[in-house]
């Protein structure tokens, strides 16, 4: 028996395993100088995990008595966690090692927040979940500050580790609510407590408490507020990450708290959902427009783009699961492009953010000029570029589950949002000759955004596939 | 061949993707093969595009040529055209070359010029040939980014505000008729085109939020599209964007947007609103009616005050749409068949009218009419191909502008008699306001200092200007060539529009009893 339980966690066991391991072996030789060849070790082990997952990963296993779910929804989310994972740390190791911010604690902690990322969408049970999400969080927490003499990145963290604190506080009431209400941790037991009909109002209450510290973990307006100082102040690599992996993670595992554990009260969550979602598609759109600094700026995107998918997940259908999952697929493909970009702006080896500074950009470097263009665009939801898909996707899930005006709202907001990707192509094309920036030399970097840009291209043949394996995730968690 | 369409779609497109990735350097000769492979794909594209309308048979109102594949989230790449679209496919082949030798002398990043063109030429193909709705509104909408670069970077002065109100102006009217698609994805459970065409969308009225919507979901519908297409035409009030854009544009850029661009909101209505949404079609009927007589008479009063010569056709432009949609909404055969014939010839005198602008911008670098003035005296080849046009664009018979006027106010007199008085009066606005340009800047003494330099057209030039001329003559002396192949598709359409109001009108009362 625990033997099978276990070779269905082997994944998460052997990437813990190597964490140590790796630490073992930082600390006894010669720590921080081994830190790119870990960078490049971990990556390569995401990799492989990722598509041993995506590979062998068969049918739906419940390990330790439905603690833990090993289904294709997991599977979905965890190959997308590992692989946008190990395309940060690849994208990372560069820019860190030039500023000596390469520590080999730094590919250990990434590998720790994986573990817990891969807990937290294969969480049965609101124990497992909370602690797949602290191991997260915490690790988190700690590679923000990672630039411990800025005040900005110790700031970031602290905020960080602070509010994360608030809404795990939050998180941890609605759970003991629930588990009072319904006499079980287990989500198996939960949905059979909350029914389909009127559930308790005291479950209820641990309903909307749960949601409450979910949705400051993908920063979901009204619990936003760490997002813009915590992407500003963390080291540009960090920020690819948060923007990234845990995105997916979080709202991986809103699906499965949602349907897994309250779906059949649908209608209690669904308004709730919705109106998440609308305020952060407009918040996200009005608020980035007034940014200069482009880690802020995608701070606030990936606000609007976390109301998107959100929207899908409003739908409360397999559907609206599928559509919720191809997003954030995309999502994380344009971010770590978008990343690449970010990272490679400097001038005399200075990291630039400011967007001013991408003036006639263009012009000097017409290839990743092009290529920030396309995913711009598709940030922006422009067809034929894949995010077009993505938004789409969430539309029919949103309008066939009779929320068309949530539809309408997230259009609109979606024009609103194209002001400030537009302006970033406007300083790239159209402004004023400035300073310029260095061409950015890392050939890894430029990999990435032409990956990135090229899949945001090319997606719309097929969206390489992504819809099938979608929806056989989606079919596994909503039933 | 069975997918000749595709291959005229993506002729540019490969041509683009060559330059992009071969082409190196910025040098002149860089920029001679550029301007060379950007002539030859398009000329190639028209080539090709030939056999198409040779093949077609207009007798058959059905679509031609189709080709279908299945692509994602159940939707299909299918192309095909019929009687409506195939003159569109012909009218952007024969300009893009037209539009391509225009812009000759670009210098600045010419490379990435021609590519937003070869693109733009690839898209708006698309437009026309998508018979599926999501294809459709793919090609609709990418056509922006092309077009949002080219005003952007080869644009004018006040460029960069033309360029994003031009992007979000268009991006906000069509993103409510993605919601729409969506709607009548979810209603029909398809989105292939001729489907939904025969697919009956609810009529039934309901009331929303307390208001009464006449015409139930179609209304609601063909108002999504209609703000795309109102924006996209541009109809009077929403056409605000246009006289920037045109003003800021490059003259290739302004060709294209008058010749073509325009073109995608009336092919849209023909495409969608009518034979989708015949009920609330004729619900909204009254309305767009005198939008359009409330266009042609207001925009050409406002061309009367221009100083500046680009944003005066501009206007002339909105005002000629205005008959377009008057056309369009008459729902008959005359006012369907002018309304076609009226956006093609349109296509070819307003994009000669400003290539007309153009020549005299390229040697003077203003567009303001004050500063011309006896150019006859200097340029008389010039004097007389923008007469011509000038006539032509006023209306006169024998040129094709006549023709699409006339039929219009044909089909529009038998429909609705106060909008067709109202707009007649818009025949005498356009004549006064075009010959006064013409007036100021051709004719008189020349007595600018400036001007006394000026050289008449090159051979290059007039060898743009040559096709166009014979078109409008051609088209004006002989509207057959046109009629004969839109006839019976449009026949066809105006009896399933008839047919299904009926329906619609009988099922309605059968509601009410």
């Amino acid at each position: 028996m625990i033997q099978a339980d276990l070779s269905i966690i082997l994944p998460e066991i052997l990437l813990s395993l190597y964490a140590m391991a790796a630490l073992m072996f930082g600390v006894y030789t010669t720590k921080d100088k081994v830190a790119p060849l870990l960078t490049w070790v971990t990556a390569a082990v995401f990799v492989l995990l990722a598509a041993w997952i995506g590979l062998n990963g068969e049918g739906s296993n419940v390990a330790f008595n439905g603690m833990f779910h090993d289904d294709a929804f997991a599977r979905f989310a965890k190959v997308t966690i590992l692989l946008s994972a190990a395309a940060v740390l690849l994208m990372s190791q560069d820019y860190m090692e030039r500023r000596g911010l390469l520590r080999f604690e730094y590919p250990i902690l990434v590998s720790l927040s994986v573990v817990g990322m891969m807990v937290m969408v294969s969480a049965g049970d609101l124990m497992a979940l909370y602690m797949g999400l602290e191991l997260q969080s915490l690790a988190l927490y700690v590679i923000a500050s990672l630039r411990r003499d800025s005040l900005k990145s110790t700031e970031a963290g602290l905020k960080y580790f602070i509010l994360g604190a608030l809404s795990s506080g939050l998180l941890l009431y609605g759970a003991s609510l629930v588990y009072g209400f319904a006499g079980t941790t287990l989500f198996s037991g939960i949905i059979a407590a909350a029914g389909t009909g009127d559930m308790s109002l005291g479950l209820l209450f641990g309903l909307v408490f749960v949601m409450s510290g979910l949705a400051f973990k993908v920063s979901a307006v009204p619990f936003h507020m760490w997002t813009p100082d915590v992407y500003e102040g963390s080291p540009t690599p960090v920020t690819a990450f948060f923007a990234t992996a845990p995105k997916m993670a979080a709202m991986a595992l809103f699906a499965r708290v949602l349907h897994d554990a309250f779906g059949g009260a649908t209608a209690d969550w669904q308004q709730i959902l919705a109106l998440l979602s609308v305020l952060s598609m407009f918040l996200g759109a009005i608020a980035a427009i007034g940014q200069r600094n482009i880690k802020r700026l995608m701070a606030f995107s990936s606000i609007a783009h976390m109301g998107y998918a959100l929207m899908g997940l409003a739908a409360g259908t397999v559907f609206g699961v599928q559509a919720m999952l191809v997003y954030m697929a995309i999502y994380v493909t344009m971010n770590v492009g978008t990343f690449a970009f970010i990272l490679s702006m400097e001038k005399d080896g200075q990291p630039v953010t400011d967007i001013a500074a991408l003036n006639m950009y263009a012009k000097r470097e017409p290839g990743r000029a092009l290529a920030m263009l396309i995913l711009l665009f598709s940030l922006a939801g422009v067809p034929p570029l894949v995010g077009f898909f993505g938004k789409f996707y969430v539309l029919r899930a949103a309008y066939d589950a009779g929320l068309a005006w949530l539809a309408i709202a997230g259009v609109i907001a979606s024009v609103i949002g194209a002001f400030y990707y537009l302006r970033i192509v406007y300083y790239m094309y159209f402004g004023d000759e400035g300073e310029e920036l260095d061409g950015g030399k890392s050939p890894v970097l430029w990999a990435f955004l032409m990956a990135s840009a090229g899949a945001m291209l090319f997606g719309v043949v097929n969206l390489f596939g992504i819809e099938g394996a979608a929806a056989a995730a989606a079919a596994t968690l909503v039933n | 061949m069975d997918n000749l369409l595709s291959i005229v779609t993506f002729i540019p497109a490969l041509a683009a993707l060559i330059l992009i990735v071969f082409l190196r350097g910025s040098d002149a000769a860089a920029n001679r093969n550029a301007k060379w492979l950007a002539l030859i794909a398009t000329s190639v594209t028209f080539l090709v595009s030939l056999f198409i309308l040779l093949q077609f048979d207009p007798a058959n109102t059905g679509f031609q040529f189709v080709e279908e594949r299945t692509w994602i989230m159940g939707l299909n790449y299918k192309m095909g055209v019929d009687g409506i679209s195939i003159l569109f496919v012909m009218l952007t082949t024969f300009m893009m070359p037209l539009v391509i030798a225009a812009s000759w002398d670009v210098n600045t990043r010419v490379k990435e010029y021609m590519v937003a063109f070869l693109l733009l030429e690839t898209l708006m193909l698309g437009v026309f040939m998508a018979l599926d709705l999501v294809l459709f509104y793919l090609f609709f909408e990418a056509g922006l980014i092309p077009m949002f670069l080219i005003i952007g970077i080869w644009g004018g002065k006040a460029r960069i505000y033309a360029s994003f109100k031009f992007f979000l102006y268009t991006f906000l009217g069509s993103v409510l008729m993605l919601v729409a698609m969506v709607a009548m994805y979810s209603d029909a459970g398809s989105t292939d085109i001729p489907t939904l065409m025969r697919h009956n969308f609810g009529s039934e009225t309901f009331s929303l939020l307390g208001i009464q919507v006449v015409g139930g979901l179609q209304t609601l519908l063909f108002l999504a599209f209609f703000a795309s297409f109102a924006v996209k035409m541009p109809m009077w009030p929403v056409h605000t964007w246009l006289p920037d854009a045109h003003v800021q544009a490059p003259t290739a850029g302004s060709v294209v947007l008058a010749a073509i661009l325009l073109k995608m909101g009336g092919y849209g209505f023909l495409r969608f609103s009518l034979p989708m949404f015949p009920v609330g079609s004729e619900v909204m009927t009254p309305l767009v009616l005198w939008m359009s007589a409330i266009a042609i008479v207001y925009t050409s009063l406002v061309a009367l005050v221009q100083e500046d010569m680009k944003k005066l056709i501009a206007y002339s432009s909105v005002a000629h749409m205005g008959y377009v949609t008057m056309g369009i909404f008459a729902a008959n055969q005359q006012g369907i068949d002018g309304a076609i014939f009226q956006m093609i010839s349109h296509g070819f005198i307003s994009g000669a009218l400003f290539l007309c602008v153009g020549v005299i911008y390229d040697r003077m670098h203003t567009r303001e009419i004050d500063a011309y003035g006896g150019l006859v005296n200097r340029m008389p080849a010039y004097a007389l191909i923008f007469m011509f046009f000038t006539m032509a664009n006023v209306g006169l018979p024998g040129t094709s502008g006549f023709v699409g006027e006339f039929l219009t106010l044909v089909g529009i007199f038998q429909v609705n008699t106060w909008v067709a008085l109202v707009a007649c009066s818009g025949v005498i606005l356009s004549a006064a306001y075009a010959l006064w340009l013409y007036r100021k800047v051709v004719l008189g003494d020349l007595i600018k200092e400036s001007l006394r330099s000026i050289t008449d057209m090159t051979r290059r030039e007039k060898a743009i200007f040559a096709p166009l001329v014979v078109m409008t003559l051609l088209l004006g002396v002989y509207p057959a060539l046109v009629t004969d192949i839109i006839g019976p598709s449009v026949e066809a359409l105006i009896a399933e529009y008839d047919l299904a109001r009926v329906e619609g009108t009988t099922l309605h009362m059968l509601a009410q009893n």
